[in-house]
């Protein structure tokens, strides 16, 4: 289901599929560092294809910092460096020679906050398919892309008013529509629910564990019942305060119901319990 | 009547009588007086602007005809005659103003917020355009007389433009930039994620967003240029006919139209107000009617687009 030259996304990313254990994404923090601040250090994680990778962990974790790092977001960041590899279908994406523009293109986001353009819904769906030139019919895309979402019999009636109009959880789930109108190879979701009510979430839920057929998933969450019922990889982050500082390292990394039956490390079972947060 | 001594104990019995106004009780009092003096200075503030306007109509309107807006201005004792090439230079004076000061400060608006918001360049640029929102109008006139009117050797609508392009830019720049600044960062961020490229980031979302604050700096821009006479005096100058006579709507249609002395209404009303002639006097009124119309629309279609743009 990689994209093939004839998709809506435009770039031919990487020559080289997924390694033979179906590794997508394979990440290797040393170091992260925000100007003098070291935030991040010590995360080592493989995103597979076609399942769901959690983040989970508490407050100041550095799980969104890992997240970005996996789009090249943190760029946007003044003064962000990394120590270590990201390895996308056999290429580091933060090698010097890559355009961290076209990583964005295969790596797509979904946000905290519901972000949708001032434009109206169709507009908005078809974002990614105008910055990619997309050749073939819009209308068509922007159709499937929405009915991924789970919200096309909602909006098909008023495709053409403002986004900002629709509620929370519709936004939402538009974001997710834009994001996979062009078919990006992973999906990043950064805390996607914390902002909507519990029965948005749930189809939110609902709705990645759909995706999940089509579409690679890393989602960053505070839920853990939420990482418990979609992810099938976890990872959990914690803080290490002990330099002084506030860095964030890879505590425990393993399939989910080990992590939530069956621990190794005294800290996970600790935050598992709820012992603290 | 007797307030309870123990003013902490508020619940426990309600004097009744206590919580009818009363203008006897200072806070009551105070709080009245002040609203009544904020009506007041409303009051003091509007009377001026609604005189103005008054006078306006009273000595305006009766001069306001089809002749009036078709024809040229009189000669000195002659009967009749128009203020038709002072609209029409108006527009065209305040259309090139527009088309140098309106890319230039919308440009450097994007600049300043989406690529070097820390840099020196943004400092200065930020300070520069501060300090111009206070330049003296005639001095953009001087300015505008120094590089074009001497360089050309012609009092011309392009050196009218130039001064009053100088006077737009600053106004266009600022309210854009915080147009540009009120596009909320995480529209910025999802077309990031997107994959869009900075060029894409400001084309196909910040401006977009944007817009309609934009034009209503734009909108208020032209409004005070087209205001303007100081800038005007020796850089347009003025002129008794109109710029072109073949066009239908007396638009300039070759170079050497437009280099060449051009009436504006500001001017018109500068020369007439002080004729000894009566008719040209009524003329001016006229004039500064229909000038003050021309901005108010500006200023109103300003205005509601900035109603539109905070939703």
């Amino acid at each position: 289901m990689g994209p093939s030259p004839a998709t809506a996304n435009g770039h031919a990313f990487g020559a080289h599929e997924q390694m033979p254990d179906g590794t997508l994404i394979d990440c290797n923090i040393n170091e992260l560092h925000y100007g003098r601040f070291k935030a991040v250090r010590d995360v080592s994680l493989k995103v597979r294809k076609g399942t769901i990778t959690a983040f989970i962990g508490p407050s100041g974790c550095g799980k969104s910092t890992v997240l970005r790092c996996l789009n090249r977001m943190n760029d946007l960041v003044r003064g962000f460096r990394l120590r270590g590899h990201v390895i996308f279908r056999g290429q580091d994406i933060y090698a010097s020679k890559i355009d961290p523009v076209a990583v964005r293109r295969h790596i797509g986001m979904v946000f905290q906050q519901p972000n949708p353009f001032a434009m109206s819904i169709f507009r908005n769906v078809a974002f990614g398919l105008r910055l990619n030139r997309y050749k073939g019919s819009t209308q068509e895309k922007v159709e499937s892309a929405l009915k991924q979402a789970a919200l096309w019999d909602e909006v098909k009636d008023k495709l053409r008013s403002s986004a900002l109009a629709l509620s929370g959880g519709q936004q939402q789930r538009l974001c997710i529509a834009r994001a996979v109108a062009t078919e990006p190879a992973v999906l990043l979701m950064d805390e996607p629910c914390s902002a909507l009510d519990p029965i948005a979430t749930r189809r939110i839920e609902e709705l990645m564990l759909e995706l999940k057929k089509k579409y690679t998933i890393a989602i960053v969450t505070h839920n853990l019942q939420q990482a418990k019922r979609l992810a099938d990889t976890t990872a959990f982050l914690y803080v290490d305060t002990s330099a002084g500082g506030r860095t964030g390292y890879m505590v425990e990394y393993g399939p989910t119901n080990e992590i939530f039956d069956n621990p190794r490390e005294e800290h996970t079972k600790q935050y598992i319990r709820g012992e603290f947060s | 009547m007797e307030r309870p001594p123990n003013r902490t104990a508020v619940t426990s019995e309600v004097d009744l009588e206590s919580l009818e106004r009363s203008l006897r009780r200072p806070r009551t009092l105070l709080s009245f007086t002040l609203s009544a003096l904020t009506g007041l200075a409303t009051f003091a503030a509007l009377f001026p602007l609604f005189s103005v306007l008054y006078m306006l109509a009273k000595q305006g309107l009766a001069g306001l005809s089809l002749a009036t807006l078709s024809e040229l201005p009189p000669a000195a004792m002659a009967p009749g005659g128009g203020i038709g090439n002072a609209i029409v230079g108006t527009f065209v004076v305040v259309a090139i103003a527009s088309v140098i000061s309106v890319p230039l400060g919308i440009l450097a608006a994007i600049y300043i917020v989406e690529f070097g918001p820390e840099t020196r360049i943004a400092a200065a640029v930020r300070f520069a355009a501060k300090v111009l929102t206070g330049l003296p109008s005639i001095l953009a006139g001087v300015f505008a007389f120094a590089v074009v009117v001497a360089t050309t050797g012609e009092f011309s609508a392009p050196a009218g433009g130039v001064a009053l392009a100088l006077l737009m830019v600053p106004t266009v720049l600022l309210t854009a930039e915080e147009a540009i600044k009120r596009v909320p960062a995480r529209m910025r961020e999802a077309a990031i994620g997107m994959g869009a490229t900075p060029t894409q980031v400001v084309t196909q979302v910040i401006v977009p967003t944007g817009a309609p604050a934009i034009l209503t700096g734009v909108m208020l821009a032209v409004a005070r240029a087209a205001g303007e006479t100081a800038p005007l005096l020796f850089t347009a100058l003025f002129s008794n006919y109109w710029m072109s006579t073949t066009h239908p709507l007396f638009l300039p249609k070759t170079m050497s139209d437009l280099m060449r002395p051009t009436a504006s209404l500001a001017v018109l009303i500068y020369n007439f107000s002080g004729s000894p002639f009566d008719n040209q006097i009524a003329l001016a009124w006229t004039a500064a009617l229909v000038l003050v119309v021309i901005v108010l629309v500006f200023n109103v279609i300003g205005q509601s687009l900035a109603g539109r743009s905070s939703d």
